[in-house]
């Protein structure tokens, strides 16, 4: 790995992002999206929040009143929804228009390791993702000026939804690197990330020995204690492993073409 | 400075390249010729480390295509076929990116961007999108990012497609300045190009190689052919033609003016001239022209080409 290579991908891809209109637009539909999504849980919680003053057994029946645990939990778990569909669309051109357009004919011939550009192109996508993510941090700013949320659960939340990005990423780039069409690369992280979502759907279905296996594989398990302002070393583990078992399927996916 | 040794390479069943041999010394500009579909373009991405063969030894600048690839990317300079290039740089940060890219010590990229961009004409367009530039400029720019790091060999694919007549005798003029510093490899199917820069040629058809010389040399091989404009009756003018000794065939033209044309392969040049002199004054035509035809590289090519078939 040479670290100024690396740095020379990464700013060309960046640059590459940020030249064009659909990183603004996945940004601007991000933010949309989660906007919505946090407008309805905040009006939900002040009209319940309303009503309570007059009816106390409201709120405590239900435990609404806990900001944290009504406005930015499902929050963020929205958000986590809304980043696994949006990842795909910053990661299909990566690869898969080098190869359309044959200038991976030309990367892959400079003297530079095939290492050097994967992480390259992986660090350019994870500053567009931490862009995105990081502009939702409005909303919990608003509720932290307005009223009282716990600020753990909140950084901790986003830790997790950073890990969980930067996995979809991954994944998301090692599909560019199999194909030469941006769709079919989308469609296929679009497929295997639903996959890694809704693998835990199967849980009460197996036994107790596969249900927890399935449940540890599943992508979105692993955010749930962090939103609630616990960090776990094995949630940590987890999403590390899966960026590090996909980058290098990618990197195994770039010495096949030579191969071939 | 190259090394090919029995160079194969399959794509599944199919053979693109066969058992292909050769080496280019230091300095020399070595032309690679044949139809589309040949296995230039597949030889050349070899050289270049951007596939392995699938059999024999390819060796750059000293060092093995396969087990030092590194090694030899940081020697060559590559222009690929369709000079694929980043659409959304603008074409100084472009040849600034490949400079660093290739190693060349921050400080320098610069100065090496700016002459690479000099060399190759291009600072009228240098604050230019590579997507808005016209496609000579494009080719260029691709010259430019194979010539920025003044590498040892240049590799190039076809480098003068899509340019105009004055673009074209630029870029060859370019080239042939490379000669003698760097080892230069092209590949074409214009055949002039090749006798005005090769030092020498090699003639590849469906992966094998059919001839390697120095086009001049391979030009004298060739069978003599003569041009006649001659007046009178031109089936017996034909029939006479075809009767002198030396002459191996007549073909026949579309007449111009009141005088019919004719190509003739002369198998034996001196004895054919005559030949033909002696029937003329014999028969009393009028003779309005007679000259020796050039072989042209284009000749030598589709006979090679076709005898292959054959």
């Amino acid at each position: 790995m040479n670290i100024r290579n690396v740095s020379l991908i990464l700013n060309r891809e960046l640059k590459s992002y940020f030249s064009s209109l659909t990183v603004y637009i996945v940004i601007l539909m991000f933010l949309l999206m989660t906007g919505y999504f946090f407008y309805n849980l905040l009006a939900t919680f002040s009209v319940v929040s309303y009503q309570a003053q007059t009816d106390p057994m409201l709120a405590k029946q239900y435990q609404l009143l806990n900001i944290n645990e009504t406005v930015i939990r499902p929050l963020f778990g929205s958000i986590s929804i809304i980043l696994l569909l949006m990842t795909p669309l910053l990661t299909m051109r990566l690869f898969a228009e080098e190869k359309k357009t044959g200038t991976i004919e030309l990367l892959l011939t400079f003297p530079i390791n095939d290492v050097d550009v994967v992480l390259g192109k992986y660090l350019a996508c994870l500053v567009v993702l931490l862009t995105m993510v990081l502009l939702t941090a409005t909303y919990p700013i608003l509720l932290v000026v307005l009223g009282e949320p716990e600020v753990v659960p909140i950084a901790t939340g986003y830790l997790g939804l950073v890990l969980l990005g930067a996995a979809a990423l991954s994944l998301g780039i090692f599909t560019s690197s199999l194909t030469e069409n941006q769709i079919v690369s989308a469609s296929m992280s679009f497929g295997m990330l639903f996959f890694f979502w809704l693998i835990s759907y199967s849980v009460p279905l197996v036994s107790a020995g596969l249900g927890q296996l399935l449940s540890y594989l599943s992508i979105n398990e692993h955010i749930e204690s962090m939103s609630k302002g616990v960090v776990d070393s094995t949630d940590i583990i987890y999403y590390l492993c899966f960026i590090a078992l996909f980058l290098f399927l990618t990197l195994r996916s770039l010495e096949t073409k030579r191969w071939r | 400075m190259i090394e090919v040794e029995n160079l194969t390479k399959e794509y599944g069943e199919f053979r693109a390249v066969d058992n292909i041999s050769f080496t280019v010394e230091k300095g020399e500009i070595l032309g690679f010729l044949g139809p589309n579909g040949a296995g230039k373009t597949t030889v050349m991405r070899i050289l270049t480390c951007f596939f392995p063969p699938t059999k024999g030894k390819v060796m750059v600048a000293g060092y093995n295509c396969f087990e030092d690839s590194l090694n030899v990317r940081k020697r060559i300079g590559y222009l690929p076929q369709r000079v694929p290039l980043y659409e959304d740089m603008k074409v100084n940060d472009y040849l600034r990116f490949v400079a660093a890219i290739k190693g060349t010590p921050g400080k320098e990229v610069n100065r090496k961007a700016a002459k690479a961009m000099d060399d190759c004409g291009l600072s009228e367009v240098s604050n230019k999108l590579i997507s808005t530039i016209s496609g000579g400029y494009r080719q260029r720019v691709g010259i430019a990012q194979a010539l920025v790091n003044d590498p040892e060999v240049l590799i190039l694919d076809e480098p003068t497609v899509g340019l105009d007549p004055k673009q074209i005798k630029e870029i060859r003029n370019l080239i042939k300045e490379l000669a003698g510093k760097h080892t230069v490899i092209l590949s074409t199917h214009i055949l002039p190009e090749v006798s005005i820069l090769c030092g020498r040629v090699i003639i590849i058809n469906k992966g094998k190689v059919v001839a390697e010389d120095r086009p001049e040399n391979l030009a004298t091989e060739s069978a003599q052919r003569m041009l006649l404009r001659i007046g009178g009756d031109a089936q017996l003018i034909g029939q006479e033609l075809s009767r002198v000794g030396g002459v191996k065939g007549v073909e026949r033209e579309q007449a111009s003016g009141d005088a019919n044309v004719f190509t003739v392969v002369l198998e034996d040049e001196k004895l054919g001239r005559q030949g033909i002199q002696a029937m003329i004054e014999r028969n009393r035509f009028e003779l309005v022209e007679m000259r020796l035809l050039e072989v042209s590289l284009e000749d030598i090519f589709i006979k090679l080409v076709t005898k292959e078939e054959a």
